[in-house]
C-alpha cells in the first residue's frame, strides 16, 4: 500500500476525504473501505475517466445528494468498464462526492489481490445481505440487473438490453429505494467483443473470457457517455408476485433503452436536443 | 444472586468472576485448572466438570445462575477427541445439572466463529443464519455443536431462561484468546493477496457484556461485539507486529516455523476471509455499549 500512495491524485484524496461515511481514526469505515485504498483506486480510474474514455457524464443531479438510492445501468463490454466509469462519475462529478458500491461478480473474492481491493474500496460480492445492508445503511448501490449476460454481449448487440433480473426490484421494494436509471454508452465499443469463452472462464473461475478483433480484452480509447435518469419510485413491500414485479422491471428496462437511445444519437450528433425521458413511475 | 462459573480459572473466567464479586454477587466456580491467587470471597472447586463431583457442586450449592466458560478451540487442546468431551460433553452435563438443580438462568459463552469464513459469506452476520464454517473448519465442529446444544436448551428447558452468546475475539492487556495467540509473535502470517476484516472487543467490554446478559436475564442467541472491526494489516501495524505475506500454495508449510504460529487448515479461511456480526438485538435488549474501540483495545494489547 505505502508503495503506492504517489499514485494518489489530490483532487481525489480531497473527495474521498468528503465522502460521507462513518471513519474511523485509521481512515476505515464499519465494512473495511479505506480512504487510502479509495484515493489509489479512483486516481487510476480517474485517469482512464478523464484522459483514455473522455468520459461526459449527464443528470447527476438525479443521483440523491445522500441516503439510499440504487443505480440501475446497462452492461456491455465483456470486462465491467462501465460499472468503473460509473464509480468515478459519482465521486467526482457529484455535489456532495458519493460512493457507488456495486456487486462484484463471486469469483473475485477467490482471487489474490482482487478479494483485498474489491472489499477495500467497498466493491462486496454480489450477495442479497450485502445489498440490502448498505442500502439500510443509506448508501448508494449500483446494479446492473443484465449481470454477466449483459458484460457476454457480442459487438453487434452493444446497445440492446438483455434480460433483467427481479431481485434488484424486490430489493428496491422490500427497503424503499428509489431507482436511478442509468445508461452508459461506449462499453461496447471500447471492447469489441466477438467471442466468449466459456471453457478459458471455466479455467480462470471466470463465467467466461472476452475476446476481441485483436485477442486480448484491453479497452480502446473511445468515448463514453453517462445519462442518469431521473428516480423512479414504486410502491411495495418486496413480497408482490412475480407478474407485478415484472412489470416494473419492465419499466425501468424501457426507460433505461430510451436513455441509451437518446446517448446515442447525441453522442453522433452533438446538436441533438438533450432532453432526458421523464419517469413513467 | 448466586453465580456458578465454569472455566473460571482461565482469563477470562477470572475477571468475570471479580466484577461479579465486587458487584456484590456470591461466586462460586469449578475448574480443573488451580486458580492460586483467587479472591477469598470466591469459592473454587478444583473438579472436572464431566465428572461426578462437579454434580455435587450444583447439588450442594444451589446456584441462581451458571455462565458456563469451559470450552476450549484448537489452540489450547490439539486432540480432537479431548475436545469434543470438554465442549460437547462438558456443555451437555452444565445444562442437565442446571435443570436438575433448579438453576434459573444459564448463559453459553460461545464463539463468533460460529458463522464461518468463505469467500461467499456476507459481512455482519445476523442470529439466525446457519453455521457456514463446519464443513471448511472440523475442528471448530465441536464448538459449532456445543452451542447448537446450547442453544435447544431454549425449547428443552422452557422454565430455565437460556442465553447463547456467540462473541467476537477477545483482545487487550492479558493477551489471551484466540487473537492474542495469533498476534503473540513479532511475525504475523497472512496469506499474500488477502486482508480479512476482523472483530476484536477489549477484555473488559467482554467481561461487562457477559454480566449484562446476566443482568438482564437474556433468552435467546445473541452476537455480541464491540467496535467496527478493522482489516488484519491494521491490526498486525498497530499492535506493533509486522506481518509476513505468505502465497497461499505454501501458507500452511509455512506455519509452525520460523518463529510462526501453529494453524489447522481450516484455520486458512479465518486468515483469507472475514467473520463479522451484527450485534444489534443484544445491545437493543441490554443497552449495553462498548467503552473501548478498536484502537484502544489494540494498543491495550501492544503496550502490556
Amino acid at each position: 500500500m505505502t508503495m503506492l500512495r504517489f499514485l494518489i491524485d489530490d483532487e481525489v484524496m480531497d473527495r474521498v476525504r468528503r465522502l460521507e461515511l462513518p471513519w474511523n481514526r485509521y481512515g476505515i469505515d464499519p465494512f473495511g473501505i479505506s480512504q487510502e485504498h479509495l484515493a489509489v483506486f479512483f486516481s487510476s480510474l480517474g485517469f482512464l475517466y478523464k484522459r483514455y474514455f473522455t468520459v461526459r457524464t449527464y443528470g447527476i443531479d438525479n443521483v440523491p445528494n445522500r441516503g439510499r438510492a440504487m443505480i440501475v445501468g446497462n452492461h456491455s463490454g465483456g470486462v465491467a468498464v462501465d460499472g468503473a466509469m460509473i464509480l468515478v462519475s459519482l465521486l467526482m462529478e457529484k455535489e456532495p462526492p458519493r460512493l457507488g458500491q456495486g456487486m462484484a461478480e463471486k469469483f473475485l473474492n477467490q482471487v489474490p489481490v482482487a478479494s483485498l481491493w474489491t472489499n477495500r474500496v467497498g466493491q462486496f460480492t454480489g450477495l442479497p445481505e450485502h445489498a440490502a445492508r448498505l442500502l439500510e445503511d443509506e448508501r448508494l448501490l449500483m446494479v446492473f440487473p443484465e449481470g454477466a449476460r449483459g458484460t457476454a454481449k457480442l459487438y453487434p448487440d452493444r446497445h440492446s438490453l438483455v434480460r433483467f433480473g427481479t431481485g434488484f426490484m424486490r430489493l428496491a421494494l422490500q427497503t424503499g429505494s428509489p431507482i436511478i436509471p442509468t445508461a452508459f454508452i461506449g462499453g461496447g465499443e471500447a471492447i469489441p467483443t466477438i467471442h466468449n469463452s466459456k471453457t478459458l472462464g471455466k479455467l480462470v473461475g471466470a463465467p467466461y473470457v472476452p475476446f476481441t478483433p485483436y485477442v486480448l480484452p484491453v479497452p480502446r480509447p473511445v468515448h463514453c457517455e453517462i445519462y442518469y435518469g431521473e428516480p423512479m419510485h414504486f410502491e411495495g413491500d418486496g413480497t408482490e408476485e412475480d407478474d407485478l414485479i415484472l412489470d416494473y422491471v419492465a419499466q425501468v428496462k424501457t426507460q433505461i433503452g430510451r436513455l441509451i437511445e437518446l446517448g446515442v444519437e447525441r453522442r453522433d450528433n452533438l446538436d441533438a436536443p438533450f432532453t432526458l425521458p421523464e419517469a413513467d413511475a | 444472586m448466586k453465580v456458578l462459573i465454569t472455566g473460571i480459572s482461565g482469563k477470562l473466567g477470572r475477571m468475570v468472576a471479580e466484577y461479579l464479586s465486587t458487584n456484590g454477587h456470591k461466586v462460586i466456580g469449578i475448574d480443573r485448572r488451580p486458580w492460586p491467587d483467587a479472591p477469598k470471597k470466591i469459592k473454587m472447586f478444583n473438579v472436572d466438570l464431566r465428572k461426578r463431583p462437579a454434580e455435587d457442586v450444583f447439588r450442594k450449592q444451589k446456584p441462581d445462575a451458571v455462565i458456563h466458560m469451559a470450552t476450549v478451540t484448537h489452540l489450547t487442546s490439539r486432540h480432537s477427541e479431548e475436545r469434543q468431551r470438554i465442549n460437547l460433553g462438558g456443555t451437555r452435563r452444565v445444562f442437565e445439572h442446571c435443570n436438575q438443580y433448579g438453576v434459573k438462568h444459564v448463559i453459553f459463552v460461545g464463539r463468533h466463529t460460529y458463522y464461518g469464513a468463505a469467500p461467499d459469506s456476507p459481512l455482519y452476520h445476523t442470529e439466525d443464519e446457519p453455521p457456514a464454517g463446519v464443513m471448511t473448519y472440523p475442528e471448530l465442529a465441536d464448538l459449532i455443536a456445543a452451542d447448537l446444544y446450547a442453544g435447544s436448551a431454549l425449547w428443552r428447558f422452557p422454565e430455565m431462561t437460556t442465553t447463547v452468546l456467540r462473541m467476537v475475539y477477545t483482545l487487550g492487556p492479558t493477551k489471551h484468546g484466540t487473537l492474542a495467540n495469533f498476534l503473540r509473535g513479532p511475525r504475523v502470517p497472512t496469506v499474500m493477496g488477502y486482508d480479512p476484516l476482523f472483530q476484536f472487543m477489549h477484555e473488559h467490554d467482554v467481561v461487562t457484556a457477559i454480566c449484562a446478559a446476566l443482568e438482564h436475564k437474556l433468552a435467546g442467541v445473541y452476537n455480541v461485539s464491540g467496535p467496527q472491526p478493522v482489516p488484519l494489516s491494521l491490526a498486525i501495524d498497530v499492535t506493533g507486529r509486522s506481518a509476513i505475506p505468505i502465497p497461499e500454495g505454501i501458507f500452511l508449510a509455512m506455519m509452525g516455523r520460523f518463529g510462526l504460529p501453529r494453524l489447522p487448515r481450516g484455520a486458512v479461511a479465518h486468515v483469507k476471509y472475514p467473520v463479522v456480526i451484527d450485534s444489534d438485538s443484544f445491545r437493543e435488549a441490554t443497552g449495553w455499549t462498548n467503552e473501548f474501540d478498536e484502537v484502544q483495545a489494540m494498543e491495550s494489547f501492544r503496550w502490556a
